[in-house]
């Protein structure tokens, strides 16, 4: 069992979860993941890690109450323990020979984004740093993205912060203004990986995404999280998560993404429906 | 006098349209009675042709005796000497090709049914006995087992025996592997394989889930904390796709990812369990081995209403059990032999609707000694379904030999361990099953295990 040792709520919608998992911390690196099982009849769900604190040997997760298993997971407190949690999976992302790069979050993804640009800042590259949300409540991350970043930029799609617009939009005026990245990462919705990676491959910047697609063992045994990749199917449990934005076939991610949707909305439904009951 | 009926006594099954539609168990197993009858088929033969195809050395007229005189712990004890699994071997074993294809009563009329009595034994025990395991001395020697499928408990438990401290390391929440993941309830009821581990867990063996290795340890880190061998079983747990066109569509699934969704994850109890599985009115399963009819008996047992296996040579050449092809055939399970696919077709919206096949002639005979099917001209032709199984074989994963320097693999994978003792490239590392023999039986990676367990006490009793 893996006890959940601090808990914290970034927005209505995002949570952030310290879990005691002393091992995987250890070996935890940006990029990876991890699979968890809330119970006993529960699926294993892959949540990139947001952070890991090898000392304390806690691994953290940010996540968004979006269906079934995420609700339930909402619902725990500090102390409660989660059944499993394996990891580090994937493989952790790589850099070199980087002097300038810009990190990109899209709602989310900022949490995923956050390790990456604190590896790079670290590393003494100069980061930029871009996160978007829809509005201004659901901003989350931001002073964590600031100390990691020689320049943040938050957008709002509602422009409810002051700045309206897109990330792609933030990214494009940063490299019209005279900006040279050497790379850049963008996590975040599979079509926001998407528009920043065409426009990124029109000014011939390196882009990295990281993509989350329906896995089960995490592993490379079910093959589930089929990604095509300049025209090859590689496994983004084992190949991934981290992958060349230019040669994704982000379409056919999108499509693969919704192929539990109804289920998805029956397990959620049915799980609500109980919540009202007890209420 | 023994008993000179030709025949088996014949195993009990569920009707083939009741359990078509359910995922209990097909074959319900002898009574007291039918065991006893059975046993008496035995000739008791003195030179024991049948122990000699068994892979693990079960000591089977001796045990077939005992059960013959109604002595069913004795029986089973007797089967525990050589095989730690007895339940899951007698359900799972192919014993035509093994100790049945060598019995003398097989010669002339059918052989004894070994497995089944095996079998029988095994469920006694459980139902009716309450001994347990009793913890053997410790050496206070570390052993690491990676893996927890039929090698692996097989060699932990071997090696607990002597007094090793045994810990294994499996990487999903639960022990088992293929025997958890891959087997469907209905041929291997996953309460039978957890009870076989609990009388493993018994011995003292130390069973640690939720471990990756080669990510959260490598193999020398395993040294580090103190284990002074290891055994890598690890099974092959990579799919191999045909890479065809279509193939990621929505829709396509590896029969490893259907099957760990319904064994392990249970979804065929979806929306209770929160793990779902697709199954369209038509299925296609491709391939011709025990996985392929496993995925398209899971597929019926699912509500498919045409389930079809697409493979592309004879019934004589397909790899599965006789008794697995005839099982599907009786639930309605449709062979389309001869035929191999070419393409996947999708929707607009990207879910599979039919798969294109062409058909097939069998030529000379080809390197694994099955004549070479060949593609017949203009024999295109579609075949409409949902959904789509590729069942064509697994490979070995390649997270620990990616991980550990200076352990030699096959081209494919595999990794090389000497057949006798499952010495690997490096010192104290030793492995078997079908990380080192690609996708196998159950029994072989058993004898692997077991063959691999001996080799390591000599190795730490010699070693100062």
């Amino acid at each position: 069992m893996f006890k959940i040792v601090k808990k914290k709520i970034l927005n209505p919608q995002v949570k952030l979860m310290e879990i005691s998992a002393p091992h995987i911390a250890k070996k935890a690196e940006p990029g990876q993941f991890i699979i968890l099982r809330v119970d006993e009849n529960g699926e294993r769900i892959p949540l990139t890690i947001a952070d890991f604190d090898r000392i304390k040997g806690t691994v953290t997760i940010i996540f968004q109450e979006v269906g079934k298993t995420t609700k339930i997971l909402g619902s725990l407190e500090e102390g409660d323990e989660l059944l499993d949690f394996v990891g580090p999976l994937g493989t952790a992302s790589h850099f070199e020979n980087i002097k300038k790069a810009a990190v990109i979050g899209g709602g989310l993804g900022t949490a995923i984004a956050y390790p990456q640009a604190k590896k790079l800042h670290s590393m003494g590259v100069e980061v930029d740093s871009i996160a978007g949300f829809r509005n201004k409540d659901l901003i989350i991350l931001e002073d964590e993205m600031k100390a990691v970043s020689d320049r943040l930029f938050i957008t709002t799609d509602d422009g409810s912060n002051g700045n309206k617009g897109f990330v792609s939009d933030v990214l494009k005026s940063l490299i019209e203004e005279g900006n040279k990245y050497d790379l850049v990462i963008a996590i975040g919705p599979l079509i926001m990986m998407k528009v920043v990676s065409n426009l990124t491959k029109s000014y011939g910047i390196k882009t990295i995404v990281s993509m989350n697609p329906v896995m089960i063992d995490g592993t490379g045994m079910c093959g589930g999280c089929r990604v095509t990749v300049g025209g090859e199917t590689k496994f983004a449990c084992v190949d991934g998560p981290d992958f060349d934005g230019h040669l994704v076939d982000f379409d056919e991610a999108m499509r693969r993404q919704a192929m539990y949707k109804k289920e998805e909305t029956l397990a959620t439904e049915k799980h609500n429906c109980r919540l009202g009951g007890k209420g | 006098m023994p008993n000179m009926s030709l025949k088996k006594v014949p195993m009990p099954e569920q009707e083939p349209n009741v359990r078509s539609k359910n995922f209990l168990e097909v074959a319900l197993g002898y009574t007291e009675q039918m065991a006893m009858e059975e046993a008496q088929r035995c000739l008791d033969c003195k030179h024991k042709p049948c122990v000699s195809g068994c892979p693990v050395n079960v000591k089977i007229p001796e045990f077939i005796q005992l059960i013959a005189q109604g002595k069913f712990e004795e029986a089973y004890n007797k089967i525990k000497e050589t095989n730690n699994l007895p339940a899951i071997c007698g359900r799972v074993c192919p014993q035509e090709t093994q100790c049945e294809q060598l019995c003398v009563r097989g010669k002339k009329g059918e052989p004894v049914a070994i497995g089944r009595l095996e079998r029988f034994a095994a469920d006694w025990h459980m139902k009716n006995s309450t001994s347990s395991n009793e913890k053997p001395e410790k050496n206070g020697k570390k052993v690491a087992v990676i893996g927890s499928g039929p090698a692996s408990l097989t060699c932990a438990s071997d090696l607990a025996k002597l007094g090793y401290e045994v810990t294994i390391f499996e990487a999903f929440h639960v022990p088992g592997g293929v025997l958890m993941y891959g087997i469907p309830e209905f041929r291997l009821p996953k309460k039978l394989v957890q009870e076989e581990i609990e009388t493993i867990k018994q011995l003292g063996v130390d069973i640690r889930t939720n471990m990756v290795i080669g990510k959260v340890y490598s193999i020398d880190e395993l040294k580090e904390e103190g284990y002074e061998a290891i055994f890598i079983g690890s099974g092959a747990g990579l799919p191999s796709f045909m890479k065809i066109p279509g193939e990621n569509l929505n829709g396509v699934y590896s029969a490893n990812e259907f099957l760990t969704r319904i064994n392990l994850m249970k979804a065929y109890e979806f929306p209770n369990c929160d793990t779902p599985v697709k199954v369209g009115k038509s299925v296609a399963v491709v391939g011709g081995g025990n996985v392929a009819m496993d995925a398209a008996r899971s597929a019926k047992r699912l509500g498919a209403e045409n389930v079809y296996i697409v493979y592309r040579r004879s019934e004589a050449e397909m790899p599965a059990r006789l008794e697995e092809i005839h099982h599907a055939k009786e639930e309605g399970i449709l062979l389309k032999l001869l035929t191999n696919p070419t393409r996947i077709l999708g929707t607009d919206d990207g879910w599979v609707k039919g798969i294109e096949c062409v058909e097939m002639e069998l030529g000379e005979p080809d390197v694994s000694g099955r004549r070479k099917p060949v593609t017949k001209e203009g024999s295109e032709h579609v075949i409409d379904v949902e959904t789509v199984i590729i069942a064509i074989g697994q490979s070995p994963n390649p997270l620990i030999t990616s991980t550990t320097p200076g352990l030699d693999t096959q081209k494919w994978g595999g990794i090389i361990a000497d057949e006798e003792t499952g010495a690997t490239s490096i010192e104290g590392v030793y492995a078997g099953g079908d990380a080192v023999t690609g996708a196998a039986t159950v029994i072989l990676a058993m004898g692997a295990g077991k063959n691999a367990a001996k080799a390591i006490d000599e190795y730490l009793k010699n070693k100062k």
